[in-house]
């Protein structure tokens, strides 16, 4: 029964490698990146419609391709990452065996096959009803199955993870607590385990209802409960970019947490303070009262979102304590000009860091503001905000993180390395532009997920201002950059795996380029030794920026028509 | 590392850096003035969505809004009733696949009760291009207190995905003098 575990030994860290876990990581992230391949071809042609001058795609298949992107990137893209970094979180950075490497396959199995099958619904076409499928709007009753199934398998995954975390206990491959990044990943797991379990309790009946077993659903409770699912799997990205951003921090810089207990403490913060988290989806829903409202948008008080702002200062502060100790010293700023740019590991790390703070965080707190919503709710500010969080934050990560898991698992030497240097800026600043464009199309009152803004065949007319055609052209040509910085990223890494050359066994990878990178720096962490002025300054700036686009949508809001 | 245990196994009785208790400081208490804020305006703010729903059926609403065109309208434009009731009034107005029904006339700065409610599926009211976005469900009947303060003609522009005629969904809302 219980097959011995083969393991081999890192040549960068001496850690021991089970062989089953790293097959796994592999099926998952190689799975992941075909998913954001196909969902990124569809969210090409979804952009390439929005902008008026090509208007690419028919209606029908403008909102069968909008259903598949949204689908297929934010779901199964992400999910079958995260698996990845689950696992390697636990069976590699424990030393540990991976708990059960044959239910972690049955769930991979089930993952992929609730992809496929979803997949193949919205390509039939009776399933276009965007992938938050709200009631009584119906789809196709597979397209819940293969959600379902999709869900199951993602929590096998989790439990899979947790298995592994009981059993390095158990056998002790560790000691004292585990690392900062597993405990992130640990948030990750238990976050998703509240969001599948919420996407069960809607999914369901809704698959059962397709099929005419159960008469009817309350749209509003469908919605608060889906968001229970929709919202909470944020947060799990979030956790996972986090711990991601403090992996690279570590691996680039050998940069360790400027307090363990900070750090921690901001990732607990999210599952305790995660409440119902699909308030701010419902801000301008009829029904919910506003207290319930405001108590729930802000996740009690905020304290989410400072878990967020504590990390967003700890990761550069920790960066740049590491670089002072490496001798770039001198003056605010010298840590980060010396950093290593050309590094797509670091440069997809920090602009994934800037990005989801400056462009989705802010903009996700002032849209979640119960009365600021009413000039913001469906419009394409929310896509706006979105692509920022989760597009410029968290798939910018997991791509950053890849450069580093291609020479560390796959061992595979990358190729193209010119490429690699290039991507994250080429994806970044494409990805920027869609969000920001979208923001400001939204800002505009640009509906979103609508396939004519012209309103050419619409029962009375109405025009949208000029300006907002013309951010619709520039969403059009940010996202040709966003899809190059796609295209390249999966050229590398696909050529990376299957031509790059073999690494030998005992072949050091070098991870870094700055002096002294991939080895821990001598311990420091305590009160007094810390000095990180540059990061306080661009806390500082984050922070007045913040203060200052919250006041200015007050200031719009108190411009609309008075209502009570 | 972030990637290895804690190196102080007691990591948790490690002091914390007086930067880090800053910013922790500053965030906690920005987060409380934004917490406030949206209770403050409440009180002191004019633009509030009420908290006033009804669970209806759609062929009550129906009618409801059928009675309203009846006794108001004043003119019809491209197959509309344009219907101009009194200030104050219970003013509907129905989402359907795929139109907004009817077209409301309204005095400026004078306030209504405009009920919004959905026939079939979900629908989003967006008027513009004042920006204001209110979610309409099949079932609820959300009434709320506005006030047009600014005359001209205003789209009802549909924003919540409903559908293959999802874009041609406009409505319109004239506020004259
Ligand atoms: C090549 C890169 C990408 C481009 C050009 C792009 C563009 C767009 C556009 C134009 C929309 C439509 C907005 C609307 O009409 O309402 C959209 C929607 C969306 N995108 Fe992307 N996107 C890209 C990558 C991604 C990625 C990587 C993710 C997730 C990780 C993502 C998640 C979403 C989601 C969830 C929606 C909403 C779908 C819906 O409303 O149902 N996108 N995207
Ligand atoms: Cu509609
Ligand atoms: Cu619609």
């Amino acid at each position: 029964m219980a097959t011995a575990t083969e393991f081999r030994t890192c040549p960068n860290t001496g850690l021991k490698v089970d062989l089953a876990a790293e097959r796994l990581i592999k099926a998952n992230a190689v799975v992941a990146i075909v998913f954001l391949a196909i969902g990124g071809l569809f969210g090409i042609l979804v952009a390439f419609t929005r902008w008026p001058a090509v208007h690419l795609l028919p209606a029908d298949w403008f909102y069968l391709a909008l259903t598949a992107h949204g689908l297929d990137v934010l779901l199964v893209w992400i999910i079958f990452f995260e698996i990845a970094v689950l696992y390697f979180a636990s069976a590699v950075l424990l030393n540990s065996r991976l708990a059960a490497p044959k239910f972690a396959w049955a769930g991979f199995v089930l993952m992929v096959v609730g992809a496929l099958i979803t997949n193949v619904a919205v390509l039939q076409g009776d399933s276009s009803v965007m992938f938050t499928s709200y009631v009584p709007m119906r789809a196709a009753p597979n397209f819940y199955l293969g959600l379902i199934l999709f869900a199951v398998g993602a929590l096998i995954g989790c439990f899979v993870f947790f298995g592994t975390l009981v059993v390095a206990k158990a056998e002790k491959t560790y000691e004292g607590s585990i690392p900062l990044v597993t405990f992130g990943a640990m948030t990750a797991a238990i976050i998703a385990v509240f969001t599948i379990v919420s996407g069960a309790i809607i999914l369901i009946p809704t698959w059962l209802w397709s099929y005419g077993l159960i008469p009817d659903i309350d749209p509003v409770i469908y919605k608060l409960i889906w968001w229970g699912m929709g919202h909470s799997s944020q947060q799990i990205n979030v956790s996972a970019h986090v711990a991601i951003w403090y992996a690279i921090a570590a691996l680039v810089f050998g940069a360790k947490p400027l307090s363990e207990k900070v750090s921690r403490m901001a990732f607990l913060m999210y599952i305790l303070f995660l409440q119902i988290a699909s308030a701010h989806h419902m801000l301008v829903e009829p029904g919910l009262s506003s207290e319930w409202k405001i108590f729930n948008t802000s996740y009690a008080m905020y304290l989410a979102v400072l878990g967020s702002m504590v990390h967003g200062m700890t990761v550069p502060g920790s960066i740049e304590a590491a670089q002072r100790k490496n001798g770039y010293d001198r003056g605010l700023f010298e840590w980060l000009r010396k950093a290593p740019w050309g590094n797509p590991a670091f440069s997809g790390m920090f602009l994934s860091l800037l990005m989801f703070g400056f462009l989705g965080g802010i903009s996700g707190v002032v849209m979640g503001v119960e009365q600021i919503n009413l000039i913001m709710h469906n419009t394409l500010y929310v896509p706006g905000h979105f692509h920022a969080t989760v597009v410029a934050g968290t798939t910018l990560a997991f791509m950053a993180i890849t450069y580093v898991l291609v020479p560390l698992i796959f061992r595979r030497e990358l190729i193209l390395k010119g490429w690699a240097r290039l991507q994250p800026y080429v994806f970044g600043i494409g990805v920027a532009g869609n969000s920001l464009f979208m923001m400001g199309a939204g800002t505009l009152g640009v509906s979103r997920r609508h396939w004519d803004i012209s309103f050419a065949d619409a029962s009375l007319p109405f025009d949208y201002p000029a300006a907002a055609f013309l951010m619709m052209g520039l969403n059009g040509i940010s996202a040709i950059l966003a899809m190059l910085g796609g295209l390249m990223f999966v050229i590398v890494v696909v050529g990376s795996v299957f031509f790059g050359r073999k690494l030998g066994a005992d072949e050091k990878v070098s991870l870094g380029e700055v002096a002294g990178s991939g080895r821990a720096v001598a311990s420091y962490g305590s009160s007094d030794t810390i000095k990180i002025p540059g990061t306080a300054v661009l806390v500082a700036i984050f922070f007045i920026a913040f203060v200052l686009y919250y006041f200015v949508n007050w200031k719009y809001l108190s411009e609309i028509w008075p209502m009570s | 590392m972030a990637l290895t245990p804690p190196s102080e196994r007691i990591w948790w009785k490690e002091p914390i850096a007086k930067i880090e208790l800053t910013w922790i400081l500053i965030a906690f208490c920005w987060g409380l003035i934004m917490f406030f804020m949206m209770i403050y305006w409440h009180g002191a703010g004019e633009q509030n969505l009420s908290n006033e729903t009804y669970r209806i059926k759609p062929e009550v609403f129906a009618e409801r809004a059928q009675a309203m065109i009846d006794e108001y309208t004043v003119r019809e434009e491209e197959g509309f009733p344009v219907v101009r009731p009194p200030p104050g009034s219970d003013v509907y107005l129905i989402a359907r696949l795929w139109m907004w029904w009817p077209i409301l006339e309204l005095e400026k700065d004078q306030s209504y009760r405009l009920h919004l409610s959905s026939l079939d599926w979900q629908h989003g009211f967006s008027l513009q291009p004042v920006n204001i976005n209110v979610q309409v469900h099949p079932g609820y009947d959300l009434v709320m207190t506005i006030k047009p303060d600014v005359a001209g003609e205003y789209g009802v522009v549909c924003n919540e995905y409903c559908g293959l005629g999802h874009h041609n969904m406009v409505g319109k809302i004239y506020v004259v003098e």
